[in-house]
């Protein structure tokens, strides 16, 4: 067998039974890299040479009977967007050329502590700001299932890789679903936690109110797994919530004989492809055979949940990327004329069009005059469709929807019209803004052979029942066992 | 209720942008379809709704004021596109 094809949870179980060494793994996995991700371009800068001294290592403790953690000696790759000390974070912006970042993130500190081993840093759109991975300024990532098509974003590379097989399992972050999305396109499984559960110290703020970072991995064991070690209260963020989760893994097998599971038909409606809404419904059917209950429940704000979530994650954009003005570090603009001069220019120079358009807006719906119609207009809508989600969640544990309204779509296909590439965030921005946990697992696949996702919401911290009912559904399918077709060699010159 | 390009200018200098022509005129034609399309919230009634600017009870946090170590210094420095004696340099400010 390929060891590329084990998931996180067996390659750390063949460690720690003698299957298999770090260095034969990490190899492995640095092997894929360099023979696919020329054509896919899921990795922004790989560590190959620490990663395989850090193997050794782990090898070498393991052999000494020291009991090391969860992922002792497994490779995990990082979105550009999250800061590992002395390592670049990029944000695949130009703007950060240059930055190096002083300590780690605590989601990697986490990772290290638990024996993880850092591979290398993923693509995404720049400042996690797209849904395709196209606005990266370091090149596209393209779809391992079709490499004409987008692999979804903003955590494009992490989901590529995953898919790919060039590591096992990787931190992506999401904002209105910059994990769950390309998870659903690249036919991997991908988890939000609730607002708060994991510490955003370390992690490059977008929209301070809904970014939260979660693992991406090819099965559901490993998402319970990567939470238990990356979650749990922070002092360093103050938004951080108290408790750590714990048994998340232990709790898996309970089975879903019970669980009522809801279906809004407002995420079932126009802009829905037809081969998406099959599978869906399809897995729906299939979780109701394996004992759930299965409800209507209605979510009925759910058409304005685009318009609310680009007034707010904008204008708190807005606010945030305030701070990349070329003086402190990154970028800086040639000879300016003057401090405006040196702000302006370093700006224009260094953020790309889509970030600038973000920027744009959220500045104006918060400017004078705007403020009320629009910022304080979208707070109160996403306070009715909080109130949707409590409504809805009396009636049952967990909903279900699509993630995406459409399987990946081609590259350059949503890049001319902004607000058509914001409709693809359609499924999945409502549980951002209510801030609840959700998760996307592989449910099918088009009669293209692309794959489709599953999302399921539940209330608050219920990471536990998530993680039960995907992995429930999971295990009755072979959907997270399809692995890509392997890629023709790139040609000359890359993307 | 739509945006026009001295509009779009001006909010280009609030938000420190310096777009070109070209950008400009793409910026207040994409600016006002979004607006256009995110003033359908106009449809719901939000009177006596309390807005959401957070989803978690907020709550203040403190710690015990005990000296921290920070980052360090010339460290925090070398990350400076232009540092010179301890200090960052940008364009002289006052005259």
């Amino acid at each position: 067998m390929d060891p590329t094809d084990l998931t996180l949870h067996e390659a750390a179980e063949a460690m720690r039974g003698g299957g298999i060494s770090s260095r034969e793994y990490t190899a492995a996995c640095l092997e894929r890299v360099r023979r696919v991700d020329p054509v896919f371009g899921a990795f922004v800068e790989v560590y190959g040479e620490e990663a395989l001294e850090a193997a050794v290592a782990a090898d070498r403790r393991r052999a000494a009977g020291e009991p090391g953690g969860a992922l002792a000696g497994v490779p995990v790759a990082v979105k550009d967007n999250i800061c590992a000390a002395g390592r670049r974070a990029g944000c695949a912006s130009k703007i950060l050329d240059g930055f190096v970042a002083p300590y780690d993130a605590t989601a990697v500190e986490r990772l290290r502590a638990a024996g993880a081993i850092i591979l290398g840093r993923t693509n995404m759109d720049e400042f996690a700001m797209g849904s395709s991975t196209e606005t990266s300024s370091r090149g596209v990532t393209r779809n391992p299932w079709d490499p004409e098509r987008v692999p979804g974003g903003s955590s494009g590379g992490s989901a590529a890789a995953v898919a790919a097989r060039e590591v096992p399992a990787a931190l992506g972050t999401d904002t209105g679903g910059s994990i769950r999305q390309p998870a659903a396109l690249c036919g991997v499984a991908g988890l939000k936690p609730t607002y708060g559960r994991v510490s955003r110290f370390g992690l490059v703020a977008f929209a301070s109110s809904l970014d939260q970072i979660g693992p991406i991995a090819r099965s559901v064991r490993d998402l319970a797994l990567l939470l238990e070690v990356i979650g749990g209260h922070d002092g360093r963020d103050s938004t951080s919530a108290e408790g750590s989760p714990r048994g998340l893994a232990g709790g898996l097998d309970r089975g879903i004989e019970g669980l009522r599971v809801g279906v809004p038909e407002e995420f079932f409606a126009a802009g829905v492809d037809g081969e998406v809404r099959a599978s869906v419904e399809a897995s729906v059917g299939r979780m109701r055979d394996l004992g759930a209950a299965v409800v209507g429940v209605r979510l009925p704000h759910t058409p304005y949940a685009v318009a609310t979530y680009y007034i707010v994650a904008t204008a708190e954009a807005s606010s945030n990327l305030a701070r990349y003005d070329g003086v402190q570090y990154g970028l800086r603009a040639a000879d300016p004329r003057d401090l405006p001069d040196l702000y302006e220019r370093t700006r224009a120079e260094g953020l790309g069009p889509e970030v600038k358009r973000r920027i744009m807006l959220g500045t104006y719906v918060l400017s004078a005059g705007y403020h009320d119609a629009y910022y304080l207009k979208a707070l109160k809508v996403r306070t009715l469709m909080r109130r949707d989600f409590e409504e809805a969640f009396g009636r049952c544990d967990v909903i279900a929807t699509p993630t995406a309204p459409t399987a990946a779509f081609a590259l350059g296909e949503k890049t001319a019209d902004p607000l058509t590439m914001y409709l693809s965030d359609i499924c999945t921005i409502s549980a951002s803004l209510a801030g609840i946990p959700a998760i996307s697992v592989p449910c099918g696949f088009t009669a293209a052979g692309l794959p489709v996702g599953l999302q399921l919401m539940a209330r608050p911290f219920e990471e536990g029942t998530l993680l039960r009912a995907a992995h429930a559904y999971e295990q009755a399918t072979d959907w997270h066992r399809r692995r890509p077709p392997d890629p023709a060699p790139a040609r000359g010159g890359g993307v | 209720m739509t945006i026009g390009r001295d509009e779009v200018e001006h909010v280009a200098r609030l938000a420190r942008l310096r777009l070109t022509d070209e950008e400009r005129e793409r910026f207040t034609a994409q600016l006002a379809a979004i607006l256009d399309y995110v003033r359908k919230l106009n449809e719901i009634d939000t009177a006596g709704v309390e807005p959401t600017a957070h989803v978690l009870p907020l709550r203040n946090v403190t710690r015990p004021d005990e000296v921290r170590p920070s980052l360090e210094r010339e460290g925090v420095l070398r990350l400076a596109p232009r540092a010179d004696d301890g200090f960052i340099m940008v364009p002289r400010v006052i005259e």
